[in-house]
């Protein structure tokens, strides 16, 4: 930053500069205390962390400050936060991974894990890790790169709110620590996909407010007459996480410094509840958020138009509307009226339908550029997520009928189902995202290697297809088992039989998912050999009709931004 | 063409917003509001009541360690669901659960109506070791529970009175002799009389861990597993009275 340039600093007295200070401060004071007045060990360690991480935004802000760099950027789009996003989506898809893999060791060679002394590498601390990781900290972050990335270019504005997207994203990343470091040392609210503490559920409506905030004020400074498609359904997946979030965490904490709160809900409610938040936490955290992303990648790396306008107007309010109702398919057979149960599950096969919108929407954008899917492997992996999407969206609502439901409810079946949409849909789309911004916001004219893409594409595929076929396997085989009788009218099996029989599902598995984790350590190193500025030499020849990598120059030619008739 | 008039929603963002929540809205309200006409929702049964202390303190334990990750709480109505484990799960016995435990996966099987069935001695060795009693099980281990105090059992009175606001039927008896209530559950000397008074006489009260020296984890534990579908008095329930049929 030169000296002229420092003249143009505005006031310091900047309400995002001020907001920011005092959210430090006041950590600041809430750490503290939890760390002297916590009711457990594990309570204590979380007000130190907490002293710990405000303490490093409050030294960051404060050389910012005495360096003149505070808050002052004279880019015409605000890239900084995003390269950033890129980097820790890549760091937690890979930790969450990596304890993936490791929960399923666990259940696959239950005596090579064992803890007996301690609680906090076993199976029910770190699930939670895991899912919150790739679920929160992968795709959370890569919806929060994403989104800044795509609503500065289709509305032709920088982020508004000056530090704001800062703050939105390291106080999302902050959350996730803590979270995370909760998890093994016991604190957990006890609802799935719902477990940070009370306090964090607080921190995160406060981020969460400030994503809406950003991501609105960039809209309303746009120069575009028009909100392009991608940042609808971005729109719809902050407002409905938000409405979610909230609800589903409206608890009584037992006082101000213990991790331990008692939800407002309890029984049948909590549970109906919990699932509204649980499938639209599915709706629209992994499924509108993510088609925000298709919707800008997709036409960008194919270089055509959005396939219909119509049909994207047509199945987005389809979508959002039809999506919040499918919850009770969750609890099919349970204590939970019927009357909820049977709308849940006919709302979730109508559901199909705005579904498969979507995926023909993508998969049809490359009328007249299927071509490219020979050329192009990072388009290659964006249309093969959207053929995993239109497998899972095909395959939940068969689950979501009450018959099928009896034998899939319970069983590895729902695991194998959750990830061919997580591994097949949300990453491989997230993939496909990552490797278009690296060249993008590093200003590099390609990728490092095509062949490395092609190598993890690979390694995806086939480890996707050995989980979830293991599951299926394991989950319909043990729903069979539980419900067989013998001739005499006995049920034919223990329940511990039904384990053992699934060991080799188990272990197949356990290799899907190191095949997959070692695509993700391929696609990191890639990615920051892209952002070095290298070209792989042996490839530097190769695929001469691959297209060049996006041009970031401001107003220049956006093809994909303005939805085609 | 209602296509014409999307146009006012793309060019203004506040309307698209309202308009996206207004959408999103609809379902959970027709769904879940209906919920809390508790007379519709939840059957009237004999037996239910509010966790005893320690038993809410195990279920702390429960949630903490993530057994819910493993294990489900909920019987359904299916054949071979009832000859394995027992009686469909009902409405009323989660209706104190805050957070309810119905859980979504069986790696291990439902527990939602072991207690009685296995001794306290059984459920020791195999939270200690779970190969020892069941060779082929893929559970962890849960020995650092053993002979660990229980560090709520100064505060539990605290927990009680979280209940009692999110609406559990805690008296304020049971609030201020909330720690008398959870030493005295553990230790087998110890005047039960309002214990028994503010739960029942049904309450399993011993020593669960083997160790009647102290409450431990363990004891907590066991405990609350030990009660689990076992309020419920079933000789007096009939499944297709009324409002028993949802």
């Amino acid at each position: 930053m030169g000296a002229n340039q420092q003249v143009a600093v505005r006031s310091p007295y900047r309400l995002d500069i001020m907001f920011m200070g005092a959210v430090v401060a006041l950590v600041l004071v809430w750490g503290a205390f939890a760390a002297a007045l916590g009711s457990d060990a594990p309570m204590r360690l979380q007000g130190y962390v907490a002293i710990v991480l405000a303490s490093l935004a409050g030294a960051t802000m404060v050389f910012g400050a005495q360096a003149g760099t505070l808050g002052v950027d004279r880019d015409a789009y605000s890239d900084g936060v995003i390269r950033y996003g890129v980097f820790m989506s890549t760091f937690w898809g890979i930790v969450g991974m990596l304890v993936g893999v490791v929960i399923a060791a666990q259940l696959a060679f239950p005596t090579l894990f064992s803890h007996p002394d301690f609680g906090f590498l076993n199976f029910g601390r770190l699930r939670p890790v895991h899912t919150s990781g790739v679920i929160f900290a992968f795709g959370g972050n890569v919806l929060i790169a994403t989104s800044f990335y795509v609503v500065q270019r289709t509305c032709r504005a920088k982020l508004w709110g000056g530090l704001l997207p800062w703050f939105v994203f390291w106080g999302y990343n902050a959350l996730i620590v803590m979270a995370a470091l909760g998890y093994v040392t016991g604190i957990t609210q006890g609802q799935e996909y719902a477990e940070p503490p009370w306090y964090l559920d607080i921190w995160l409506t406060i981020v969460w407010v400030a994503y809406l905030l950003v991501f609105l004020g960039t809209i309303r400074k746009r120069t575009a007459p028009h909100v392009y498609v991608a940042n609808w359904f971005y729109l719809a997946f902050i407002v409905t996480v938000a409405m979610l979030h909230i609800v589903n965490n409206l608890q009584v904490p037992v006082d101000a410094f213990s991790s331990v709160s008692y939800p407002v809900f309890g029984g049948v409610q909590n549970a109906l509840t919990q699932w509204w938040y649980g499938h639209n936490a599915v709706g629209f955290f992994l499924t509108a958020g993510f088609l925000g992303i298709m919707y800008y990648f997709v036409p960008k790396q194919a270089q055509r138009p959005v396939y219909s306008y119509q049909l994207s107007i047509v199945h987005f309010w389809a979508l959002i509307f039809i999506y919040i109702w499918a919850g009770p398919h969750h609890l099919h057979y349970t204590a939970l009226p019927q009357w909820a149960q049977t709308l849940g599950m006919t709302f979730s096969i109508i559901l199909w339908m705005p579904s498969w919108g979507g995926m023909i929407n993508g998969m049809m954008t490359l009328s007249g550029a299927w071509d490219k899917l020979r050329t192009d492997p990072v388009l290659r992996m964006l249309v093969a997520s959207l053929a995993f999407y239109g497998m899972s969206t095909f395959e939940g609502p068969l689950m979501s009928v009450r018959a099928v439901n009896s034998l899939s409810h319970y069983t590895d079946w729902t695991i194998g189902h959750v990830h061919s949409g997580a591994l097949g849909w949300v990453a491989l789309v997230s993939f496909g995202a990552l490797y278009c911004l690296a060249p993008w916001l590093w200003k590099r004219e390609r990728l490092y290697s095509l062949k490395l893409v092609e190598t993890h594409f690979w390694l995806s595929t086939v480890g996707i297809l050995l989980y979830i076929s293991s599951m299926w396997v394991s989950g319909i085989m043990q729903g069979l088992m539980w419900r067989d009788y013998n001739e005499l009218g006995f049920l034919t099996y223990s329940f511990i039989e039904t384990v053992k029989a699934m060991h080799p599902a188990y272990v197949v598995r356990l290799v899907g998912g190191l095949l997959f984790l070692s695509g993700a350590f391929v696609m990191a190193y890639n990615l920051w050999r892209t952002a070095r500025g290298d070209v792989r030499d042996a490839e530097r020849a190769l695929y001469p009709d691959a297209p060049p990598a996006g041009n970031t120059t401001p107003g220049a030619p956006q093809p994909a931004a303005v939805p085609a008739e | 063409m209602f296509l014409k008039h999307h146009q006012l929603l793309e060019r203004n963002s506040i309307l698209l917003t309202v308009a996206i929540l207004v959408a999103v809205s609809i379902g959970g309200i027709v769904q879940i509001a209906p919920l809390f006409r508790i007379e519709q929702t939840i059957e009237k049964v004999d037996g239910v009541r509010p966790y005893t202390p320690l038993e809410l303190a195990g279920r702390q334990i429960y949630i903490r360690e993530g057994c819910y990750t493993c294990h489900s709480q909920q019987i359904r109505p299916l054949r071979d669901e009832i000859e394995r484990y027992g009686h469909y799960s009902l409405a009323a016995e989660s209706m104190y659960d805050h957070p309810f435990q119905w859980g979504s996966k069986r790696t291990g099987p439902d527990l939602a109506r072991v207690g009685g069935r296995y001794s306290d001695d059984w459920h020791v060795q195999h939270l200690i070791d779970p190969r020892a009693v069941v060779p082929d099980s893929i559970m962890p281990p849960y020995a650092f529970l053993e002979g660990r105090p229980l560090t709520v059992r100064e505060t539990i009175g605290n927990h009680l009175l979280a209940n009692a606001r999110v609406g559990v039927p805690y008296t304020q008896a049971a609030i201020d002799n909330a720690v008398t209530d959870l030493f005295a559950q553990a230790d087998p000397n110890a005047d039960t009389s309002g214990l028994e008074e503010r739960y029942g006489d049904k309450v399993n009260m011993r020593d669960f861990d083997g160790n009647p020296g102290q409450v431990t984890e363990m004891d907590a534990l066991v405990a609350y597993l030990q009660v689990l579908g076992t309020m419920v008095d079933f000789s007096a329930y009939e499944p297709e009275r009324g409002n028993n049929l949802r």
